[in-house]
């Protein structure tokens, strides 16, 4: 089974390298961007067929490793069977 | 107990580059060579100092100081700590006891987005409750050199908070006629070093090791150092 992470910046949270894009998109013109957060993306693939089983291992892996929960949240998402 | 009775273990992970450096800069003010212990073991002989050195552990991926922190050898790490054992870390070492849940927070990356490489001068902030800290006069000021490019400490405001108002705060970046500003990385509190709530885990940015004698530029990393070996073996 592939399951993705997704890992962002929380709130309040200084995104410094966000900060940089947001510059570097605005002298390119444009303008309408606002603020910008760089997040992670993280793919998995799991043993494991059953998808409440596979995110609740891949919450722990979270909190224990992919996640540094001072600053950062994380969303899990189950992307399915693999090959399917 | 003599200086050079002192047991000092220095432990190396894959991209650990001040590992040498802190070893020659122990031998040379303790007169005894630190055991190097390699990351992959399990088990660390009993010693009255870890020592988590600077470097790049795991090439800083995923988060600096992450993947070490995990790796087999701080289990041992995490209950020599446990037992009251003294821990400190430089730099990535730094980073490392945060990741490891040894001190509170985490170091992110310096406001500037550079990577900061010179000399600074840091102040002792807490002069008694920690062998780190207990051989300096509060208000004493170092000239220590920094090279990171995640050495921004953050930490929750009520997490800030408890370090100052338990005098966890070990060493601040101050104001000198050092080129550049005294806060080389955004720092929350311009705070360089913290030390834990029973004082026996410690964590800076600032390289004492590359400041043990006048010719690298300052002597006073082995003024910190000694003063923190001397309050290890009385």
């Amino acid at each position: 089974m592939q399951v993705i992470v997704n890992i962002s910046l929380k709130e309040g949270v200084l995104d410094p390298q966000g900060r940089a894009i947001g510059r570097s998109l605005t002298d390119l013109g444009f303008q309408e961007v606002g603020e910008v957060r760089v997040g992670k993306r993280i793919s998995l693939d799991i043993d494991e067929s059953d998808p409440a089983r596979a995110e609740q291992r891949v919450a722990r892996m979270c909190e224990t490793l992919l996640a540094n929960t001072v600053i950062e949240d994380y969303e899990i998402e189950i992307a399915g069977e693999n090959g399917a | 107990m003599s200086l050079s009775a002192l047991r000092v273990a220095i432990i190396v992970f894959p991209g650990s580059n001040c590992d040498r450096d802190m070893m020659v800069a122990v031998e040379r003010l303790a007169g005894r060579r630190p055991a190097l212990v390699w990351h992959k073991e399990t088990s660390l002989d009993p010693v009255d100092l870890a020592i988590i050195p600077g470097g790049f552990s795991y090439g800083d991926y995923l988060r600096c100081g992450a993947l070490a922190a995990r790796s087999p050898i701080m289990e041992a790490v995490l209950d020599h700590a446990a037992r009251g054992g003294a821990v400190m870390g430089i730099c990535n070492g730094f980073q490392v006891l945060l990741e490891a849940g040894l001190l509170p927070g985490v170091l992110v990356e310096n406001a500037g987005l550079k990577y900061v490489c010179r000399n600074t001068c840091i102040e002792v902030v807490d002069g008694t409750g920690s062998p780190f800290t207990a051989g300096l006069v509060p208000g004493q000021k170092m000239v220590i050199p920094v090279a990171h490019n995640e050495g921004n400490y953050f930490a929750g405001d009520d997490d800030l908070q408890r370090l100052e108002d338990n005098g966890q705060i070990a060493f601040r970046y101050v104001d000198s006629d050092i080129h550049g500003p005294a806060n080389p990385n955004g720092a929350a509190r311009d705070i360089a070093g913290i030390i834990s709530a029973n004082g026996r885990v410690m964590g800076m940015m600032p390289h004492p090791e590359r400041a043990i004698s006048p010719e690298l530029g300052s002597a006073d990393g082995a003024t910190m150092l000694t003063a923190s070996l001397e309050a290890l073996v009385s």
